[in-house]
């Protein structure tokens, strides 16, 4: 599904990530984890597009994405989530993940006047089914900055399946939820998969990482220093250096 | 009557000035340009009826076009720069249209009088309505049929995915992107539509006004322009409307009695607008109150 080639993103001197080899297969939900700083959001931007690669190639589905805009990686199906919530807040709830359907099967099902001139009778069902999914059917016409902070996280993720994602790469998603939030988010993330979609979960929390992610790979430095099942990363030595430092 | 009348062609086509601005701000995209616009529409819709004999619609039809493709070629490299510095940029394009149009000449004999663009001088004898007969009342209404077309086109945008991908961009251009919307094609197509709206109405104002000049389309035009949808709201295509009656029948027309302490008390008064309605005249909550009001009144 997606595959990182010795992929660098470096600021002037810095190596936010450097010479990263990352493979996530079709299906599966990968964990991306590492200590503040230490290149994971890097890594989505790359992913997406919305910064430029120092070096390496990205291959999506067989492809080099490395030319593609964010645009077109997001019809490719490439959809994300935001660590730090960026939905359009001056919008409602709808309008939120009305505007995101730009999937490539949106555009061959429906014409170009239909669907950006058309009338919201044609994806009613849809939008509704997404917003049941994130819990957010009765909020339909609240506006998103009106939302509690839970709801918005739950939003994002809607807004990312309106564009039927093939790979859905969340961005520390369970920041800032309490136990019983996280819960129902793991819950959300299993469905997901049983629906065929690919995740990438970038997290700091432990708790959820551990508990869906098929394989996890470690970042420090911009540098992959371990990967593996959860129960091997929780024993590595040298990720748990690089969470508690010393010589743990 | 006639004063009204006059008074309602110039509130319709400072509407449809407002409204090019309304779209292209939507977008987040603040533009000075949009006066160079105007006058881009003024001139040729002008010289298509004086000159070539045309008809005024198709002239305005013209203008509309010649309009939007030059505003269609500023909005590309307008991408390029945000914030202050596209402010600049549009300024800069602004003022290079209307000096454009100061060393303009293009004039042919008709009869014994010359008629067409002279520079400095201005375009004089835009004669299309007196030479037709057409009646004050009659260009009025003639005006707000294209207001009326406008606004209802801006309205059904409003309501449509077109419309909320413009808001979704003028609001985070980062997320938008992520979400699959192609930040070209949204803020060019904006662009395009302002500088069509702009050249419609500045055709209209060449023709009801006779004579058009540079200086009717200065930096103050552009300031007005994007003053309306500022002032109204960007809410609703209807906020820029009010702010235009408030503006300009109110503010301008309705305190001349008021001789020089006008100029003072118009300053004053669009200060204290701001300030006691910061998102404008007709924000959401003005807008979502108009909305129950209305419901009721058809439920009951």
């Amino acid at each position: 599904m997606l595959d990182l080639r010795q992929v660098a993103r470096h600021f002037g001197g810095v190596r936010a990530v450097d010479g990263l080899e990352l493979t996530v297969g079709d299906g599966e939900i990968v964990g991306l984890i590492g200590p503040n700083g230490s290149g994971k959001s890097t890594t989505v931007n790359l992913i997406t597009g919305a910064l430029p690669l120092t070096s390496g190639v990205i291959y999506f589905r067989g492809r080099d994405i490395g030319p593609l805009p964010t645009h077109l990686r997001l019809r490719a199906g490439i959809a994300r989530t935001f660590q730090n919530i960026r939905l359009f807040g001056q919008l409602t709830v709808w309008q939120n993940v009305w505007v995101a359907q730009n999937s490539l099967e949106d555009r061959a099902r429906r014409g170009f006047f239909s669907r950006w001139l058309g009338g919201r009778a044609g994806v009613r069902d849809e939008i509704t089914q997404l917003l049941e999914f994130g819990g957010l059917a009765h909020k339909r016409d609240e506006l998103a900055a009106n939302l509690a902070f839970g709801e918005q996280r739950r939003l994002e993720l809607a807004r990312a399946l309106a564009a039927k994602p093939k790979l859905l790469l969340l961005d520390e998603p369970a920041a800032g939820m309490n136990s019983e939030e996280i819960g129902q988010l793991r819950e959300r993330i299993v469905s997901l998969r049983q629906r065929g979609v690919t995740i990438l979960l970038i997290e700091h929390v432990m708790e959820l990482v551990m508990g869906v992610a098929d394989r996890i790979a470690v970042l420090n430095f911009g540098q992959k220093i371990a990967e593996g099942a959860p129960a091997e990363i929780q024993a590595d030595p040298l990720v748990r250096r690089a969470y508690l430092g010393g010589k743990a | 009557m006639d004063f009204y009348f006059g008074l309602a062609q110039l509130v319709g086509v400072h509407t449809l000035l407002g409204l090019s601005a309304y779209i292209v701000l939507l977008t987040g995209q603040v533009s000075l340009a949009q006066a160079g616009f105007f006058a881009v529409g003024a001139y040729t819709a002008g010289m298509l009826t004086v000159l070539a004999g045309w008809h005024l619609v198709p002239a305005l039809g013209i203008g509309a076009i010649v309009s939007a493709a030059t505003a269609c070629a500023v909005g590309f490299p307008a991408l390029r720069v945000k914030g202050l510095m596209l402010v600049i940029a549009t300024l800069a394009f602004g003022e290079a249209v209307r000096l454009f149009f100061f060393n303009f000449d293009y004039q042919i004999a008709k009869g014994d009088i010359k008629v067409g663009p002279l520079g400095g001088e201005g375009f004089r004898q835009i004669r299309f309505f007196p030479e037709n007969g057409w009646g004050t009342l009659e260009v009025m209404l003639f005006m707000w049929v294209f207001v009326l077309l406008v606004m209802a086109l801006l309205w059904w945008f409003d309501r449509s995915r077109y419309g909320t991908a413009l808001r979704a961009v003028g609001e985070d251009e980062v997320a938008a992107q992520a979400v699959g919307i192609n930040l070209t094609a949204i803020k060019v197509s904006a662009m395009t539509v302002g500088g069509a709206i702009a050249g419609i109405g500045g055709g209209l104002y060449a023709h009801y006004t006779t004579h058009i000049e540079h200086s009717s389309f200065n930096i103050l035009v552009a300031t007005f322009a994007l003053a309306y949808p500022i002032v109204g709201g960007l809410q609703s295509v209807f906020g820029t409307l009010i702010a235009v009656i408030f503006v300009q029948a109110f503010l301008i027309e309705g305190l001349r009695e008021l001789g020089d302490w006008r100029n003072l008390l118009f300053g004053a008064l669009i200060v204290l607008a701001m300030n006691l309605r910061p998102n404008g005249i007709l924000d959401a909550r003005a807008l979502a109150a108009l909305k129950r009001a209305f419901t009721r009144g058809r439920n009951a």
